[in-house]
């Protein structure tokens, strides 16, 4: 398939497996797109790396803490050296710190705003001169249901998730003339790594957590790597400032 | 075309002009056997004569989505030709000529609500009915950027779309554990005869949209076509805009 036939990507996050990220790396590498995947976890990343390069895609990969702005700098003149331009960015990189706001400390918040918001506004913003200077593209960003309902124990990591939101939309209208896109994505439960700490801290429960969806599971990484692509892809030409959620039916409920 | 519908049975409602016009024909060209419907039959037999010219294999089925006799009838003739129905595009959908909200018509307000919203939960019924027998189908409702916004003398049609938001959400849950996807779509404008019958001046419309155009047929079908699709096998009672970036502002 050729959704995003040479097109250039940069997805963050993109080492843990099973993660949204590498999910979406892999699935873009199907599709034709050329690849600058980025994380701090550098033997994840060479791992993935090679899984892209067995599919035949074209891949820089790059070691960034996202939250380092110089660091952002970099990897977008690597990727424009590397492959003459800038199509899609996928803001994926997160972490989630999740517990009751009696425990959060302020280390804990600075840290989970850190990595999960300021970590968008600098991907957005030294990407767009790039993707200006290609004659326009689209921006991912990676936000949550959390962002949409209230849940005990994740209300920091939801101001951050529900800022990712609102900001996608100011940026898609500051740069729809530039012909940039920007739309924000809100997974459900999905088993990723993410999920390793309530998996090992409440086994029992962690079972039941699929339970709680109307689909009555978790969803795959796969799931949501394919709405990344759809809203990366020329097929989405028309979406901007919008919000997909792939949940299962879970905020309906 | 990058997607894939090889030998599905699809429903279009509406599929005479306009949007379900336009999902029609991606959706052949995506190699799906089609059914579709339209009240007026001049429109329906010029969709169909255009459907099978380009290889499609098409029943064409006058219809009325707020006539629930009819829309059983509609069912029947499906299953009659097809066995099945795994897609169903709830497309048809009415307006009124913009006008104050203190000067609509009874009869106006019926006429939308009958099809926008009576016709959807017809075909809906109708539809998860056999969806049930055969263990799973698909549905995407025709939403709208209205309905999430508002939009002043128009409000019949934007009621209307309010309701189907909250309809295909409702429902979404109540089959979510038996392979039955519910989402929809909630288009911005685009240039469709209905549009076109009603709006003077269409370069106004283009200023509700960050993009500063009127959406195509084709990129509303593009979406339904991604609802429909695997692409999409973790969403249920999602809204998908595709509006220009309406919403956002």
């Amino acid at each position: 398939m050729s959704r995003l036939l040479n097109k250039v990507a940069i997805i963050t996050g993109a080492a843990s497996n099973p993660g949204l990220g590498h999910a979406t790396a892999i699935r873009f590498a199907q599709e034709g797109a050329k690849l600058v995947i980025t994380d701090i976890d550098m033997v994840g990343l060479a791992a993935a790396e090679k899984e892209l390069v067995a599919l035949g895609a074209e891949v820089l990969s790059m070691e960034q803490n996202v939250t380092d702005e110089d660091r952002w700098q970099e990897v977008i003149d690597a990727t424009v050296e590397r492959f003459g331009g800038l199509d899609v960015l996928v803001n994926n990189a997160g972490i989630a710190v999740m517990r009751p706001i009696s425990e959060y400390t302020t280390s804990d918040y600075d840290l989970q705003m850190d990595v999960n918001i300021r970590s968008v506004f600098l991907g957005c913003k030294k990407a767009l001169p790039a993707m200006i200077a290609s004659g326009g593209g689209s921006i991912v960003n990676m936000s949550s249901v959390a962002a949409l309902r209230g849940i005990p124990g994740v209300s920091v990591y939801g101001i951050a998730k529900a800022g990712v939101q609102i900001f996608s939309k100011s940026i898609a209208l500051e740069h729809a003339a530039d012909g940039i896109r920007c739309n924000s994505l809100h997974p459900g439960l999905i088993d990723t790594n993410i999920q390793n700490d309530s998996r090992r801290d409440n086994p029992d429960e962690f079972e039941k957590l699929g339970d709680t969806v109307p689909f009555g599971r978790m969803g795959y990484p796969t799931e949501v790597a394919n709405c990344v692509l759809f809203l990366a892809s020329d097929e989405s030409s028309y979406v901007t400032g919008a919000e997909l959620v792939v949940d299962g039916g879970l905020i309906s409920k | 075309m990058t997607f894939d519908f090889t030998d599905k049975v699809v429903l279009i409602t509406g599929a005479g002009a306009g949007l379900g016009n336009a999902c029609a024909l991606a959706f052949a060209d995506a190699g799906a056997k089609l059914v579709i419907t339209d009240i007026c039959q001049q429109s329906l037999d010029r969709a169909v004569v255009d459907l099978a010219s380009r290889g499609a294999e098409v029943l064409g089925l006058i219809n009325d989505a707020s006539d629930c006799a009819d829309v059983s009838a509609m069912l029947d003739s499906i299953i009659e030709r097809y066995g099945r129905l795994d897609i169903a595009v709830n497309n048809a959908g009415t307006a009124t000529p913009l006008q104050e909200f203190h000067e609509v018509g009874e009869a106006e307000f019926d006429r939308v609500m009958g099809v926008n919203l009576k016709g959807v939960w017809l075909c809906m019924q109708a539809e998860i009915r056999q969806m049930l027998k055969q263990g799973g189908g698909c549905i995407v409702n025709m939403a709208s950027a209205t309905s999430r916004n508002t939009y002043p003398n128009a409000s019949p049609y934007v009621t209307s779309k309010f309701a189907v938001a909250g309809l295909t959400r409702t429902v979404a849950v109540e089959y979510a554990d038996r392979d039955i996807r519910i989402n929809a779509i909630c288009p911005g404008n685009v240039a469709t005869p209905l549009v076109v019958s009603l709006v003077e001046d269409l370069s106004v419309l283009a200023t509700k949209h960050a993009i500063k155009r009127l959406g195509t047929p084709e990129e509303v079908a593009n979406g339904v076509m991604f609802l429909a699709s695997d692409l999409s096998s973790f969403s249920t009672g999602s809204l998908l805009e595709v509006d220009g970036g309406w919403n956002a502002i």
